[in-house]
């Protein structure tokens, strides 16, 4: 059946785009990637002439940035053939612990959020990397644990307060020079320094070997367990990053701040053309996922639905894109 | 996927126990092929055992409240030990749950015991539609079951905030008895008949069935399977149906036991339930475990968080524990294995 409806899906589009787009897709699905989300501006352009101008593409920026460094540990995890479902607790944790300690001054405050996501992130790496157990599952204690603990802690905090840093707002929400935000100062250089070690480093080729077969790594003398490792605690500490961004732009740590970031983190990484099963794909990817499912958003805020309506287009419409792109790609 | 040869498929040569070997051996076989139908009544018990020993004033109304609270989970927990065996995993559950929450407390607010009995095998068939959808994505899209159903359950939540936006709605009082009343003494909690005469009279027939067989022949392992003739995307398509309708039967076990409907209420059992699951002796890689290891350890996990108010702990430490109850089981079993193949 699948066979058959495949065919018949491949011959549409080739009636449609023509061989050689569907080749052209096949081969460079960025190209594709960076086309649907110029689809999906001049859809907005179309639909409300004049949104599309330099405050709003700003805008665009501002509200991608948290979403693009919880997708960028999610790529990292997803290439070895991992997953973590971690990350929206580690990013809401990281972000309360952050407020809390906010009267101990900026660097000790951040430091103290950052340390929850290189906690739960070895814990992580530890379990899945020694221990052996699935990442699906260990992840997912690990963020029962992350969330049960913060609730805990936020009531011994009570008298404690949350409260959010001057400068963390200023980052989560500020822009300078007119218009660029002030969080993809943070994220440009994270994004640079991940595809540059993806691509041109040994740690990079690495991930993908892992991923593609990390029982021949094993053979061929590689310490996997080191590189899960570190994978791990890098991903939780991007979420926990993200986690600060996030809090940054609403000004309110609360308990669910980064549960709604779990799934676009997910979708971002499988529109972007890394492979859940690991050993293909890259952040570039991921980037553009994230940039979409954000313009996605916003052309939902725009269409003025109710919030459940809104829900249910934005996951219907994850799904169509992820299934096309991954019967695309096959 | 090419599509599976046609013709009788060869997964029903299985051999029958053989009934003149001494009792022993059968017992040792059969503790060593499923360790959870020990290991779980023992835990469950040893859970009671300890809960009574922190509460000594245990009575039969604890003992309601416990089958209620874990009554939902309990459904959950099937839901997903029906998509793991089959080799996938579901994690739009409690969007489910919560779509048939919402419908049976919406709908059934003002209709007499019958209509509600009416509206139940609705919200069923509905919860089952649902769950063959959902099949329908993951075999039609090829997108991993995790990320299609983490997806679409994205959507089923969107469709219960439709359907009820805020807490509310009800159901006639005799419907609700039947997960919150008690039968013959108040020992016997209704939740508790309710709970095993389902599983009993889905998961019974269905595992004894060529289908059930299909289930664990694809999840234990899916080549294998193809190449004994098993169409393994009508399996895992079917093993989302029943999925299904364990969640909705788990929505409906919500609306008796909180007596309204709450939109929300289902987004906690998808991973508790996965947490049953594992604790359930049920391998997440598919094709080994059972119904029973699933459901008891929806008790423990319920009386976890008990036991801690009886012993005054914040009982949010029972998310802790849960987590990291999840990961030590699935380390012991790992530790299990390993023992094993030394051997």
């Amino acid at each position: 059946m699948t066979e058959r409806s495949k065919t018949v899906f491949s011959r549409i589009v080739a009636a449609v785009a023509g061989r050689g787009l569907v080749s052209l897709l096949r081969t460079r699905t960025i190209v594709a990637l960076i086309g649907l989300l110029l689809a999906f501006v001049a859809g907005i352009e179309v639909a409300r002439p004049g949104t599309v101008n330099a405050l709003w593409v700003s805008n665009m920026m501002l509200f991608a940035a948290p979403l693009g460094i919880v997708a960028a540990g999610q790529t990292l995890v997803m290439l070895t053939g991992g997953i973590d479902l971690s990350v929206a607790s580690v990013a809401t944790a990281s972000a309360y612990v952050m407020a809390t300690h906010s009267g101990l001054g900026g660097a000790p405050a951040v430091l103290y959020g950052l340390g929850v996501g290189f906690a739960v992130g070895l814990i992580n790496g530890i379990g899945i990397a020694l221990l052996r157990v699935q990442p699906l599952v260990m992840t997912l204690g690990t963020g029962l644990m992350t969330e049960g603990m913060l609730v805990v802690y936020s009531q011994k905090m009570m008298a404690n307060a949350p409260r959010v840093p001057q400068f963390i707002e200023e980052l989560g929400a500020g822009k300078f020079l007119g218009g660029i935000p002030n969080d993809l100062v943070l994220w440009a250089p994270i994004a640079i320094v991940i595809i540059f070690v993806l691509r041109r480093t040994g740690y990079g080729r690495l991930l993908y070997a892992v991923g593609d077969n990390s029982q021949a790594c094993t053979l061929a003398g590689i310490r996997v367990w080191r590189i899960l490792v570190v994978n791990y605690v890098t991903c939780s500490l991007l979420a926990a990053v993200a986690g600060l961004v996030i809090v940054g732009g609403t000004d309110a740590a609360d308990l669910s701040l980064a549960d709604v970031y779990l799934l676009p983190s997910v979708a971002a990484v499988i529109i972007g053309g890394t492979s859940i099963f690991g050993g293909r794909g890259g952040y570039s990817g991921t980037i553009i996922g994230a940039l979409i499912l954000t313009v996605l958003n916003s052309i939902l805020i725009l269409v003025d639905a109710p919030e459940p309506v809104r829900q249910i287009l934005y996951g219907a419409i994850i799904l169509l894109l992820a299934t096309a792109y991954t019967r695309l790609t096959d | 996927m090419t599509k599976p040869a046609k013709g009788k498929s060869s997964v029903m040569a299985v051999p029958a126990a053989a009934s003149n070997t001494p009792l022993t051996t059968r017992f040792r076989r059969s503790l060593r092929r499923y360790p959870s139908l020990f290991f779980m009544p023992a835990l469950l018990i040893a859970s009671l055992a300890i809960t009574v020993a922190v509460h000594p004033q245990f009575s039969d109304f604890d003992l309601q409240s416990l089958a209620m609270g874990a009554l939902p989970l309990a459904f959950a927990a099937a839901a997903q030990t029906a998509v793991v065996i089959s080799g996938g995993i579901d994690l739009s559950i409690g969007s489910v749950m919560a779509v048939a929450n919402v419908l049976a407390a919406s709908t059934m607010e003002k209709a007499s015991f019958g209509e509600s009995l009416l509206l139940a095998a609705a919200v069923l068939i509905v919860g089952a539609a649902i769950g063959a959808l959902n099949g329908l994505i993951v075999v039609l899209s090829r997108i991993p079951d995790v990320v299609a159903t983490l997806t679409s359950g994205f959507i089923w939540g969107g469709i219960a905030l439709v359907i009820l936006e805020k807490p509310g709605g009800g159901a006639p009082q005799e419907f609700l008895n039947l997960g919150a009343g008690t039968l013959f003494t108040p020992w016997l909690p209704n939740a508790l008949v309710l709970l095993v005469a389902t599983v009993v009279v889905i998961w019974i027939p269905l595992r004894r069935s060529k289908l059930g067989l299909q289930f664990y022949a694809v999840g234990s392992d899916r080549i294998a399977a193809f190449r004994s003739g098993v169409n393994i995307d009508r399996t895992r398509f079917a093993a989302y149906i029943f999925s299904g309708l364990f969640s909705a039967v788990g929505g409906l076990g919500l609306t008796m036991t909180t007596g309204i409907g709450a939109p929300l209420a289902g987004v906690y059992y998808t991973l508790s339930g996965l947490a049953a699951v594992v604790v359930g002796g049920v391998s997440l890689a598919g094709g080994r475990g059972g119904m029973v290891g699933p459901v008891m350890a929806a008790f423990v996990l319920t009386l976890i968080p008990t036991d801690l108010i009886f012993l005054n702990i914040d009982p949010n430490f029972g998310q802790v524990i849960q987590g990291t109850l999840i990961v030590a089981i699935v380390m012991i079993g790992g530790f299990v294995d390993m023992a094993r193949s030394r051997k």
